[in-house]
């Protein structure tokens, strides 16, 4: 994965995959470079035998195959950049992934688009309720599909055109909002 | 600034399309998977280029959505279309500026892209 928005779109994808009617995706950027996604949802949820060993790639709920790599590749992603990965799950219930990057590590990749990510994933589950905040020390993106769905009425999420406005409607809020919190921006002047 | 207003707008428009497509029976389905492989492959601008180019052509008649993964990881992007009346038809791995070329050629005129299917690369 090059790029976090793409691990956000297949962690959120777990969420659809387990029947989930709510999912809330926040981002929180603050001053010192840390981000923390967290990802929210009201699907089935996890038995603690399973979420013990939902980051291992040898654990999958996938029949066709042993490995999955989604969870791995993300725990894996936020520890190299000195951050985290935790999983609150209780079955029935729903389940919460909560990671943490620093951004200013050289290992840390970038956000990527967001933007195209957040589109996607209401374009590919129309009839699910999607909150979607995302801060910095700048300013706040924020999309919601109930407020979408009362404007849009029997229109689906789906459909192409809604698609590309959702991404552009994104797309904006996202660049009064973004911070560039890369290596290079940060220690220019300090590196010989 | 894009706005609120602006869907609207969108609603209208498709409301008017949406009564047409109630009646056509020759609705095209385009599925992509976007399992963990797909996305690392890079299916999700393979996704966001089919949107767009339906969008740009106004096409009613295609339906694009995504699946989980479709069982050929090494061969992803996979996208697999629909035709009503015609053998299912799968493209493999995909890049955006292929897609034009699938929606022009298949998608409207019926014709499949042989180079870029399953059957081709295996």
């Amino acid at each position: 994965m090059k790029e976090l928005s793409l691990h956000l779109l297949d962690v959120a994808k777990n969420s659809v995959a387990a029947g989930a009617k709510h999912v809330s995706i926040t981002l929180d950027e603050d001053e010192d470079g840390w981000l923390t996604i967290a990802i929210a949802d009201d699907g089935r949820g996890m038995a603690p035998e399973f979420l013990a060993r939902v980051t291992d790639p040898f654990t999958t709920t996938r029949t066709t195959r042993k490995v999955g790599l989604g969870l791995p590749l993300l725990r894996l992603t936020a520890e190299q950049t000195g951050g985290s990965l935790s999983i609150d799950s209780t079955l029935g219930v729903g389940t919460t992934l909560t990671a943490r990057f620093q951004r200013r590590h050289l290992d840390c990749p970038p956000l990527g688009d967001l933007p195209g990510a957040v589109a996607l994933l209401i374009q590919g589950s129309p009839d699910m309720e999607l909150t979607y905040r995302h801060t910095t020390p700048k300013g706040e993106a924020a999309l919601s599909t109930a407020e979408l769905r009362d404007i849009l009425g029997d229109i689906s999420l789906a459909e192409p055109e809604v698609f590309a406005w959702i991404q552009d409607y994104l797309t904006e809020q996202e660049n009064e909002a973004a911070v560039d919190a890369s290596p290079a921006a940060v220690s220019e002047g300090e590196v010989q | 600034m894009k706005s609120l207003e602006e869907l609207k707008a969108i609603r209208e428009k498709m409301k008017r399309q949406m009564d047409l497509r109630e009646n056509d029976e020759s609705n095209i389905r385009v599925v992509v998977g976007m399992a963990t492989c797909g996305i690392a492959a890079g299916a999700r601008p393979v996704m966001t280029a089919f949107l767009d180019e339906i969008n740009r052509r106004g096409l009613t008649n295609v339906t694009v959505s995504q699946t989980g993964c479709i069982g050929v990881c090494r061969l992803e992007p996979v996208a697999e279309v629909f035709v009503p009346g015609e053998e299912k038809v799968t493209y493999v791995r995909l890049r955006p500026e292929m897609v034009p070329a699938i929606v022009e050629q298949h998608l409207v005129n019926h014709s499949v892209v042989q180079d870029y299917t399953i059957g081709a690369a295996e």
